[in-house]
């Protein structure tokens, strides 16, 4: 087991059990990673690399519960991101700009690149589009980083259903981001 | 937004997630549609007016038992298509076996019958309506399962729907167990097999629309 898989692992977990610092060094950690794989696949489709990248990162995001601990986690963020990777060119119509087999999953955690592109789809704009009841738990919580008893006082909605409103509306941000591809 | 942005607004304030999430899911799916199939039946179809006598025949457990085994075995292979990464194994395994073994007894008993018994030993009285019947009562776990994995996350579209079609034609065919009267092997392999695999089916063609995420 590599040394990156075990401190990553060591701060998803921290992370799912609540602890969002380590959770936050998990996702940096991780970025770099993914931004070095997507990369290295996508040499034909430079532009699109930053995008991916905050795609695959909202999906493990929004899957996070499906990681199972007992799992490696090279394992789970590779079929993550190669799901990520074959949707988004399936959406291009071009599955041929792949010019890497993606079977190595150990392959993920082997390189890193913290050198960030500009995104190209900026999804603070899809963010705005999401309904209300969704976009404002998400702009005081996640953005203005109120609690959940501030967020659900300020906007005069149960503590449950700003839980709710996060969790849909980053969901329905990462549905957004297929549907904005197709059209373009 | 650029991406430490992003990264600082998924970390920000709860990230937690209960351990159980999963099990939560399935457990809300699967009893609920297992309910729902039940009072469906009941209403329509009726339970068999001879089941007490019934529930005494080795064959009634055996087809409950068939049945049963195909949704557990649907499962294990769902549940291991729903999380990223994680390899079927022997899991489809399962599920070959049981119908192997439906039909190693149909082969059985149709080999051990005289000749002029064995068409009646695999149409029966209900060949007819017996496929429709469990597809239809598939529609409810059917739903629910579809549910579970859109909250999941299944990379391979194709298979976890056609796996879901046999979890929800599993639990439509024990259900249905409990209405039919047909007790022979060979109407088993043929037609609650039948049965079974539509919504498998129906589920491979839908799963890549639905269950995208």
């Amino acid at each position: 087991m590599s040394a990156s898989e075990e401190r990553l692992r060591g701060l998803l977990m921290r992370g799912l059990a609540g602890e969002a610092t380590a959770y936050h060094a998990f996702l940096k950690e991780l970025t770099a990673h993914l931004r070095a794989f997507l990369r290295g696949r996508l040499t034909r489709l430079p532009d699109e690399v930053e995008d991916l990248v905050q795609e695959t990162l909202l999906a493990i995001h929004n899957q996070r519960h499906t990681y199972d601990a007992t799992q490696p986690l090279t394992a789970w963020v590779h079929a993550i991101a190669r799901y990520k990777l074959i949707d988004a060119l399936r959406r291009r119509g071009a599955r041929e700009a792949l010019n890497d087999p993606l079977n190595d999953e150990l392959e993920i955690f082997a390189a890193s690149d913290i050198e960030p592109d500009d995104a190209r789809r900026d999804l603070g704009r899809l963010l705005e589009q999401l309904p209300i009841r969704q976009r404002l738990p998400i702009v005081h919580m996640k953005l203005e980083g109120l609690s959940v008893t501030e967020t659900a006082r300020l906007l005069g909605m149960s503590e449950s259903a700003v839980k709710v409103g996060v969790h849909r509306g980053l969901k329905a941000l990462a549905a957004m981001i297929g549907r904005n591809d197709e059209n373009r | 937004m650029k991406t430490d942005d992003l990264i600082a607004m998924l970390a920000q304030g709860e990230v937690a997630v209960p351990a159980d999430t999963r099990k939560r899911r399935y457990a809300i799916a699967l009893s609920t549609s297992a309910l729902v199939t039940a009072l469906l039946m009941v209403m329509t179809l009726g339970v068999r007016p001879d089941i007490a006598t019934a529930a005494q025949l080795p064959m009634f457990w055996a087809k409950l038992a068939f049945t049963l085994a195909l949704a557990i075995s649907a499962f294990w292979v769902i549940e291991r298509l729903a999380r990223p990464g994680v390899k079927l194994g022997w899991t489809p395994m399962a599920v070959f076996g049981a119908v192997a073994m439906v039909w190693v007894m149909a082969a059985i008993a149709l080999f051990n019958a005289q000749a002029g018994d064995r068409a009646s030993l695999i149409f029966g009285q209900t060949w007819i309506a017996c496929p429709a019947a469990i597809a239809t009562l598939s529609v409810p776990a059917f739903i629910a399962v579809f549910w579970a994995l859109r909250g999941l996350a299944p990379t391979r579209l194709r298979l976890s729907g056609a796996a879901a079609g046999l979890l929800a034609g599993g639990v439509g065919a024990a259900v249905y167990s409990f209405h039919c009267y047909e007790m022979a092997a060979p109407f088993l392999a043929t037609w609650y097999v039948l049965g079974i695999a539509i919504p498998a089916m129906i589920g491979a063609a839908l799963g890549p629309r639905f269950l995208r995420w």
